[in-house]
């Protein structure tokens, strides 16, 4: 593989785009996603790395401007081609499942002390965490817009990403970034009113006791 | 709305205690996952040189995900250049 500058990738990428230069680009991009897919699809690897290159390789060409050199060329179509891939194999994940399916927990475990009991925890400490835990159930009910608590247990009860939550929102990743963002801010400061306790407090509250035996 | 399971609620907790005041969001983090990953795969103290990247990874699976997939690919391509 030739050695191009990032200067030589731009001019060379650049309408009307050279084929060698394409088609070193599209060989580097799919050689990047078939080491990062590989043990991520079931159906065939080939055809599927072939259509993501492909798809990234048009998003890179139409967004040749807005490459800042802050990286090497290649790092940056890399990028956009992984971005493209783990963007569409979401959406197909998820296209088909509701937040509110997310939300509704399939055994509805009742938040009993008991289950909080972890072994070494003494009595102080598990009623404490227990205390906290309360409060904050409460406060995601009392303290949150409706929004923000589906998409807040969505993004909890399962690994979700937030581009599907907002897609699924009808909203964009980065509004609902912040969406979550205040909700996460009001939650700690009332937490902190609530229990007197600072941020890091409640932190060591919640830490792993060392076991005596190891 | 159905209870929140009591694991759920600890790693609630966590998200919430640990939120910071200022915090990049996703954009901001692709904008500059480029840079970052030159940055590890140099081998240099990368958390500590963009500080928020690394915090928005810590608290975003996908972000993160992405990350460790850039990652891999490029690692890939080091290890087959002659």
């Amino acid at each position: 593989m030739s050695e191009r500058s990032n200067q030589d990738w731009l001019s060379e990428l650049a309408d009307p785009a050279a084929p060698e230069a394409l088609a070193d680009l599209r060989m580097l991009l799919l050689r990047g996603l078939r080491a990062a897919l590989s043990n991520k699809i079931d159906e065939d690897l080939e055809t599927v790395t072939e259509d993501f290159a492909q798809d990234a390789l048009l998003k890179i060409l139409d967004n040749l401007d807005s490459f800042r050199g802050e990286s090497r060329f290649t790092t940056w179509a890399q990028k956009i081609a992984i971005n493209v891939a783990f963007s569409e194999l979401r959406r197909r994940r998820w296209k088909d499942i509701s937040l509110q399916s997310i939300i509704e927990t399939p055994d509805g475990d009742e938040f009993t002390p008991a289950l909080l009991t972890d072994p070494g925890n003494s009595p102080e400490r598990t009623i404490s965490q227990f205390d906290i835990m309360g409060i904050v159930e409460e406060l995601v009910t009392d303290e949150l817009t409706e929004r923000q608590r589906t998409a807040m247990l969505a993004m909890l009860n399962s690994d979700i990403p937030l581009a599907e939550v907002a897609r699924q929102l009808d909203t964009n990743p980065n509004a609902l970034y912040k969406l979550m963002h205040d909700a996460r801010q009001r939650l700690k400061v009332r937490l902190e009113e609530r229990t007197g306790l600072s941020a890091l407090e409640v932190m060591e509250l919640f830490e792993e006791p060392v076991p005596e035996n190891r | 709305m159905a209870g929140i399971q009591p694991q759920k609620l600890k790693e609630l907790v966590r998200r919430v205690m640990t939120t910071r005041q200022s915090e990049m969001d996703c954009q901001g983090c692709y904008d500059q996952l480029d840079q970052f990953v030159e940055l590890r795969l140099d081998g240099k103290e990368v958390s500590q040189a963009m500080p928020l990247v690394q915090n928005h990874l810590d608290r975003c699976g996908g972000c993160c995900e992405e990350y460790e997939a850039l990652l891999e690919a490029l690692q890939s391509l080091d290890g087959e250049a002659a």
